[in-house]
């Protein structure tokens, strides 16, 4: 019973990492109908700004601040140098461009910071709470938490939340509106950015800091999405807790999977669920007119 | 266009004669200018290069098989990394643990690969464009860890891989080992190269074709929409893993660790240099992923990666039809060119 309670509290505090990932992900397909393959990179350049300016002597909140503040930046910056141009180009274009992305960040991190593995400190003090979660953990939980409510706030009661809403959901009535649908989407990129990092500073005590600690967690951030359903924010983050949860269990019960196959877990998770449900467990289905 | 200009107008290209060449003229006298140039190749070349130009090849044969299934039947795929090493360890394996010989391998690791394909373009039926990228993505990033486990290692050889040696010569031909196997793949290339075009040429590549250009309409007009996607996934599936075979055997090395996403990445962008939908292309796009990332690497070691990213961007701003357009582009010029000459004459 204690093993269960342990994976299913370490399941969740991974899955709050891969909620928030889903997140960012999904914020991202909802202003530009993408999915985000450099997601990953992005957060894990940001969770390397932390680590510089932490560091440099910067205290932990502060430089979480301002690594927020950065990535935010970074995220609006890529969307209106790389991806506006690309606006009407076809999918295999976006594609490639988020691989040349991927590129560009997983090299520069490591060129710019070596390729070294890097033990990132956690805010939180250590040991757990007899035995079955620990302070970090609980501290990652929290934080995303936060985060999403303060999200929700943001969408459910600001006008920009509002009209960022709105330029996703119709662009052509958006526009006539007045809201300016072009730098939504550059907010929205800003933000699915400063989420993503919020997920790579945190996750980062736990996996060390190096250039490609983010692949498997992006993987899982995508299951995550797609379990959730990859048009619903909040299915997002209720997909990434249930996934993180099942990735433990199944590593922990079967015993031919082990820790080894977690990445085909993944990868079996997102094709039964493309077919089975396309639209996830909270999505909705999208028809389109012939 | 109509398909009646269209034909029309190919007729009058058929007729019209450049320098005392029929455009089909031209093409058949650039092939076989090129053939004797990559017959001639390893004379002139050391072995190092050789091998490299073998290697180049190699992924010409993969980039051929991407570009059966995203360029000419829409489905985009980043998980090719997974049918290449289908068809390398199946070379490698049936080497090292039965013996068999290394030519035999070849197209049994074909076969694997086909029916890889085949069974994967079930899902990938119920996926379009995006989810379909997004699902190889995950088989791409798991494949690696798939190859590494543990219950596999009797046959896969687990994190170390498998050490091949690659047959010299036979009937004591006097050509070096890697002259060798750079004329074998040569040949399999031509092989791959004719039967996609063939394939591409006829009623079936017609069909294939149609259900990229609009799937609702060629489902109307009879054509097998489920079948024909799962049999190029297979096709396509082949040709990759006939290249994983080939690559086994030329670097006489296979390891998890060279099948990952970014080998995927690498056929994708070839495709995209080459050209999509164009068949030729894929040995432009062999070329550069095995140049480029070099040439990026001659240039700063460290920032090699970075080079090589904002290349591509650059290929996707200034030449998203990548080098067909180009291509394309300096025979209407050339056209032009001569028939300006001709009227002023």
């Amino acid at each position: 019973m204690e093993l269960f309670l342990n994976q299913v509290f370490s399941g969740l505090a991974t899955g709050s990492i891969y909620a928030a990932v889903a997140l960012a992900v999904v914020m991202i397909f909802l202003a530009i109908d993408h999915f985000n393959f450099a997601q990953g990179e992005m957060a894990m350049f940001s969770t390397f700004v932390c680590w510089a300016l932490l560091d440099a002597g910067t205290p932990y909140w502060l430089a979480f601040i301002l690594t927020i503040a950065f990535a935010f930046a970074f995220g609006v910056v890529i969307e209106r140098v790389l991806f506006r141009p690309l606006h009407s180009a076809p999918v295999l274009s976006h594609i490639i461009a988020f691989l040349g992305l991927f590129f560009i960040l997983n090299n520069g991190a490591g060129w710019i910071w070596d390729f070294t593995i890097k033990p990132m400190p956690s805010p939180f003090p250590e040991g757990s709470i007899s035995g079955l979660i620990s302070y970090h953990q609980i501290g990652m939980i929290g934080v995303v938490l936060v985060m999403l409510a303060l999200l929700f706030v943001f969408f459910r009661f600001t006008s920009v939340g509002l009209a960022m809403r709105a330029a996703a959901q119709n662009p052509e009535s958006a526009r006539l509106c007045g809201i300016s649908v072009g730098w939504m989407i550059a907010l929205g990129w800003g933000m699915a950015s400063a989420i993503g990092a919020v997920g790579g500073m945190l996750i980062a005590p736990v996996v060390f800091l190096e250039p490609n600690m983010m692949l498997g967690i992006l993987l899982y951030g995508f299951a995550a999405a797609i379990v959730g359903g990859i048009t619903n924010p909040a299915g997002a983050v209720a997909g990434g807790f249930m996934v993180g949860v099942l990735e433990n269990l199944v590593g922990t019960y079967i015993p031919f999977v082990g820790s080894e196959l977690k990445l085909t877990v993944a990868l079996v998770l997102i094709v039964a669920v493309l077919m089975v449900k396309p639209s996830g467990l909270f999505g909705r289905t999208t028809v389109t007119r012939v | 266009m109509t398909a009646d200009t269209e034909v029309t107008g190919r007729a009058m290209d058929r007729e019209r004669r450049i320098a005392g060449l029929t455009a089909d003229g031209w093409r058949k006298a650039v092939m076989a200018l090129i053939l004797a140039a990559a017959v001639a190749l390893p004379f002139g070349l050391g072995s190092f290069q050789t091998f490299q130009v073998t290697l180049v090849l190699i992924y010409a044969i993969a980039i051929l098989g991407l570009n059966i299934l995203t360029g000419f039947n829409g489905q985009f795929s980043l998980g090719h990394s997974a049918f290449f090493a289908i068809g390398a360890y199946t070379s490698a394996i049936l080497m090292d643990r039965y013996e068999m010989t290394s030519y035999l391998t070849i197209p049994i690791a074909g076969g694997f690969g086909f029916v890889a394909g085949f069974l994967f373009g079930f899902p990938a039926l119920r996926l379009s464009g995006l989810y379909l990228a997004l699902a190889t993505f995950a088989l791409s990033v798991a494949t690696p860890q798939l190859l590494k486990y543990n219950h596999f290692e009797e046959f896969t050889g687990g994190v170390q891989g498998i050490n091949l040696l690659k047959d010299s010569a036979p009937f004591d031909l006097p050509f070096s080992v890697d002259q060798w196997w750079y004329f074998v793949t040569l040949a399999i290339a031509l092989l791959c190269f004719w039967m996609a075009r063939n394939l591409v040429h006829s009623r079936t590549g017609r069909a294939i074709m149609a259900i990229r250009d609009n799937p609702i309409a060629a489902a109307t007009m009879g054509v097998n929409t489920a079948l024909y996607k799962t049999l190029t996934f297979g096709v396509s599936a082949f040709l990759t893993a006939v290249a994983g075979a080939l690559s086994a055997i030329v670097v006489e090395y296979v390891a998890p660790d060279s099948f990952t996403f970014l080998l995927s990445v690498y056929f994708l962008i070839g495709l995209v240099v080459g050209g999509v939908g164009w068949i030729p292309g894929a040995v432009i796009g062999g070329a550069f992923v095995l140049y480029v990332p070099n040439l990026a690497e001659g240039i700063s070691t460290g920032l090699a990666g970075v080079l090589f990213g904002v290349i591509i961007l650059l290929v996707i701003y200034l030449m998203p039809s990548g080098a067909s357009g180009l291509v394309r582009l300096a025979v209407t010029r050339l056209q032009r060119g001569f028939d300006q000459d001709n009227n002023k004459a």
